[in-house]
């Protein structure tokens, strides 16, 4: 019932959203229902683990096998309260930013929530498949409606290449699932399977099915449709893009990928791996670069999920609790740096780093809260971010699965330093030194991006203080993925 | 039909026929196939009304209903003799009905003849239009060269067979031995279907024929004619040919991937939104043969599905071309501000063609898809197909980029009726339905067979 209502409620009120015809109905609304929304996944966290309440299950195309089913276990739960707190923050922290026909645009964010959320929830895997590509529609149309003004060729472009991923994931879960027993996509059914497919079949429906999550991460060298779309995007859209359908990515990898093909992701881990590591190392070495705010942020972005993609191929019990809890934690950062970059454009109306400068003399507020955003980007002690890449580098070093898991922690450990020295290096240059023309126009900041930072603040350093709720959450799941991926049991 | 144009002048009236027709073709169809027989005829063995065919009649006919309700007014700005060329469609479907349901291949050869000759009328209907007349006239010699191909197949097959028969169920239960003969016939039939089709290589005079007829007529020619073979194919080689499949298949396969790839790249390159429907409609001819290489109940359910959303699609986006001022894809610019309605159905129908999930289309391409990849063979068919259906979406959505993302004068000849618009509506929500539960349209395949 419960991730039904997940997607159910913004779908509806996406709807009903395209009817409204002033701004401020528009952006109410659009905030009425994601409050809604986090309700009742803060009613999913109160109920019982095993409780009827977290799945569904319904007939849908019994000629195709495919049913309607929908479960909340510690993964899905861990991503759709993300996804629930996300789009609230999202909503209050743009709620001056202005758009022409506004209620298509909250009506298409509150579609792309709905897709967002059954991705997540889905346990079958033609739907899976659906929810994948209807997440993407209305990011489509929300890019090239009211992004920069290169948006129309940047997000064509995002969406064939993520278009073809996903084809050819869809042909690689056909196969699969006209190979159970019972030609069925159940997830139940897939996780059967992997003891039962031929090795040789292993590794290229390994490589059909890794593309499409490769390209959504995304993995070096499949990275390059991001900084342009990010760019290009409107910043509300980008906070959903970078802070949500990035984990459908590495989502896709612990829930559909590892467990189904444990020998291939086993033997190709290694190459895997070191597309994740230079992935990791090139895009910090280009953000150390970058003058444009928003370019900068989104190569920070790659940098962050190669981690989370290198420790699912490291495929420990820590490793994978990390990955779990950093999707989260990074989905909070990350929005906070968008805010950011939302607030300094709109109040200054450029993105140049070279072009601003002293903002923390104007805008102290927005300077306390920002410091300790990109500290957590850099993942110092105290902030949620340590944990989770505390984690992640614990179950990358003591890997099992590789032979150069030595190497690899220590590259994925220098571009913490890279990441260091990008940050820092923003935050010195734009807020601190001399005021320019550009920015002596600036105040501080208002009560709704106070909130909506807040709130980031609050969760990020509750949550390095005292994970272990959400540790809870994740370790059953992370014992079960692992087991899946033990074939021989 | 015919005679209705002697008695009336009026155009209305005659419209007001043709649909009065359709309508009960339709209904009687349906009540056909559930068992209410009007009358009884002893066809002798050579047509079989079993769901399938019935299930492929109803398709073309209210598809056909579709296209009168919503171009029937386009029919009348053709020429004069607006009688006749409703005579001429209702000829052609009667066409369709052979082929649908026939089980001696002299059937087969009827019923493309029928519904074969009232098109090059209707091709060449503009009579002053150069171009019009060179499409006729391309379409006629080419169309009845395939047809000569398609007598000497069957000849052929005819001598093949053991006991010397047309009916298609004797090909199969003797289970003639593999000779040349046998061979030469079913390539030579498969070849001329193909032309009838436009698959590749035997496309060459579709891009002629669909730009130089009246685009009513094409988009008559490019949906309902072409997806109404596809069913006669279909059960040509299900129910003579599947027990030796490894004599024609491969060319199906070759004949498949040369569709897909040239359909697409040509499409890529078009400037004119109709030549791009055209080449597209050869693209989606390609997706449809895939369902020859697996023949199981999933291609077959497929066949009907695709044949039913694509017939949906193009003959919404066909009524809404036909209203344009400019046929270019900057004719298009700008068509979200001035037509709200028109813009959204439109990109409805282009997502279902581009196989975008909750749209039909998409499911239509996944039971091709899915059937094929069950019977394990042609793997890399399938990938190739995806990769073009990939392509696909390229033009696809440069019309849906011009509608709602640049600005421009993009409007119509007169404002659409809002008949016109509901229509429309209706059709997209048809789209979409059997995006969500294609059950819908398949379940009807669950009634009774209808035994001669």
């Amino acid at each position: 019932m419960i991730p039904v209502l997940f997607i159910l409620i913004p779908l509806v009120s996406g709807l009903i959203g395209f009817f409204l015809k002033s701004a401020r109905a528009a952006r109410g609304w659009a905030l009425f229902s994601s409050l809604i929304t986090l309700a009742v996944a803060l009613w999913g966290l109160s109920v019982g683990k095993d409780s009827t309440l977290l799945k569904a299950s319904v007939e849908w195309l019994p000629d195709l096998g495919s049913r309607f089913s929908v479960r909340l276990d510690g993964l899905s739960t861990i991503l759709s309260l993300l996804v629930a707190v996300s789009f609230p923050i999202i909503f209050i922290a743009t709620w001056r930013d202005e758009y022409r026909r506004p209620w298509n645009f909250f009506g298409l964010m509150l579609l792309s929530q709905a897709g967002l959320m059954g991705v997540f929830v889905a346990t079958d895997a033609l739907l899976f498949y659906f929810f994948w590509e209807l997440a993407l529609i209305p990011v489509y149309f929300l890019c090239s409606q009211w992004g920069g003004e290169r948006r129309i060729q940047v997000t064509f472009k995002f969406f064939v290449y993520t278009f073809v991923g996903s084809l050819l994931m869809l042909v690689g879960l056909i196969w699969i699932a006209w190979h159970t027993p019972g030609h069925s996509f159940a997830m139940e059914d897939f996780y059967a399977m992997r003891s039962k497919i031929q090795a040789n079949d292993q590794m290229w429906l390994f490589w059909i099915l890794f593309i499409a999550f490769a390209i959504k991460m995304p993995i070096w060298p499949l990275h390059t449709w991001q900084p342009d779309t990010y760019e290009q995007a409107p910043t509300a859209v980008t906070m959903v893009l970078s802070a949500l359908m990035v984990k459908m990515g590495v989502f896709g990898l612990m829930r559909w990928l590892a467990p189904v093909l444990p020998e291939a992701t086993w033997a190709w881990g290694d190459t895997v791996s070191t597309a994740c590591v230079i992935g990791m190392i090139y895009a910090s070495l280009i953000a150390i670069k970058q003058d444009d705010l928003k370019r900068l942020i989104a190569y920070s972005s790659i940098a962050h999920v190669g981690l989370m993609c290198l420790a699912v191929f490291a495929t420990t019990s820590i490793g994978m609790q990390g990955v779990m809890i950093q999707m989260f934690n990074h989905g909070i950062n990350i929005l906070g740096m968008w805010v950011v970059a939302d607030l300094i454009e709109r109040k200054t109306g450029t993105r140049k780093i070279s072009q601003l400068g002293g903002l923390a003399q104007k805008a102290p507020g927005l300077a306390i809260l920002l410091v300790v955003v990109a500290l957590a980007n850099i993942a110092l002690p105290l902030t949620n971010a340590f944990i989770g890449e505390f984690l992640l580098f614990s179950g990358v070093f003591t890997s099992t699965a590789t032979q150069y898991n030595v190497i690899f922690t220590v590259m994925a450990a220098v571009t913490i330093v890279l990441g260091a020295v990008y940050t820092l290096n923003m935050i010195k240059r734009v807020f601190f030194g001399e005021v320019n023309p550009v920015t002596s126009g600036v105040t501080d900041i208002k009560m709704n991006e106070k909130v909506a930072l807040g709130v980031i603040v609050i969760l990020i350093v509750a949550v390095g203080v005292y994970p272990k709720p959400i540790l809870e959450l994740t370790q059953q799941t992370a014992e079960f993925i692992l087991g899946k991926m033990n074939y021989k049991l | 039909m015919m005679f209705g144009g002697v008695f009336t002048n009026s155009k209305t009236a005659i419209r007001n026929l043709a649909v009065v027709g359709l309508v009960v073709l339709l209904a009687g169809n349906y009540a056909d196939w559930l068992g209410h027989h009007i009358l009884v005829l002893n066809v002798h063995k050579m047509l079989f009304f079993d769901n399938f065919g019935m299930l492929g009649n109803s398709i073309a006919i209210a598809a056909t209903l579709m296209l009168v309700l919503l171009s029937g007014r386009d029919m009348e700005k053709v020429g004069h003799n607006l009688a006749e060329y409703y005579a001429l469609i209702f000829f052609t479907l009667c066409g369709i009905t052979l082929v649908t349901t026939y089980n001696s291949l002299l059937m087969l050869f009827l019923g493309i003849e029928i519904l074969s000759i009232p098109l090059y009328i209707l091709t060449g209907s503009e009579k002053r239009n150069l171009k019009g007349n060179e499409a006729a006239l391309k379409y006629f010699l080419m169309g009845s060269f395939s047809t000569g191909l398609m007598l000497l197949g069957i000849a052929f097959l005819y001598g093949a067979s053991p006991t010397g028969s047309f009916v298609i169920d004797d090909l199969w239960t003797a289970k003639p031995a593999v000779t040349p003969l046998l061979a030469a016939g079913i390539v030579l039939l498969l070849v001329s279907i193909a032309f009838k089709v436009s698959a590749a290589p035997f496309h060459f005079w579709t891009p002629d024929v669909y730009d130089g007829a009246p685009t009513v007529f094409t988009s008559f020619v490019a949906t309902i004619v072409k997806v109404s073979i596809f069913v006669g194919l279909v059960r040509l080689f299900d129910e003579g040919f599947s027990v030796n499949p490894d004599q024609w298949q491969i060319f199906v396969a070759i004949i498949a991937a040369a569709t897909l790839f040239i359909g697409n790249i040509t499409a890529v390159f078009q400037q004119s939104v109709k030549r791009m429907l055209a080449y597209s409609s050869i693209a989606q001819a390609g997706f449809m043969l895939l369902a020859l290489l697996s023949l199981t109940g999933v291609a077959k359910d497929g066949i009907l599905l695709y044949a039913a959303v694509y017939s949906a699609a193009t003959i919404g986006v066909f009524a809404v071309l036909m209203r344009m001022k400019d046929y270019t894809f900057e004719g298009f610019n700008g068509l979200a501000r001035q037509q709200p309605v028109l813009a959204a159905t439109v990109t409805i129908f282009l997502l279902s063609l581009a196989g975008i999930p909750l749209t039909g289309g998409f499911f239509a391409k996944y039971y091709m898809l899915s059937s094929v990849v069950s019977t394990g063979k042609y793997l890399w068919l399938v990938i190739f197909a995806v990769l073009c259906a990939a392509v696909s979406v390229y033009y696809y959505f440069r019309v849906i980029q011009a509608m709602y993302f640049k600005e421009g004068e993009g409007t119509t000849e007169f404002a659409p009726s809002a008949g016109f618009k509901g229509l429309l509506v209706l059709l997209a929500a048809v789209v979409v339905l059997l995006g969500v539960w294609p059950n819908l349209l398949l379940g009807q395949l669950q009634h009774f067979i209808y035994t001669w």
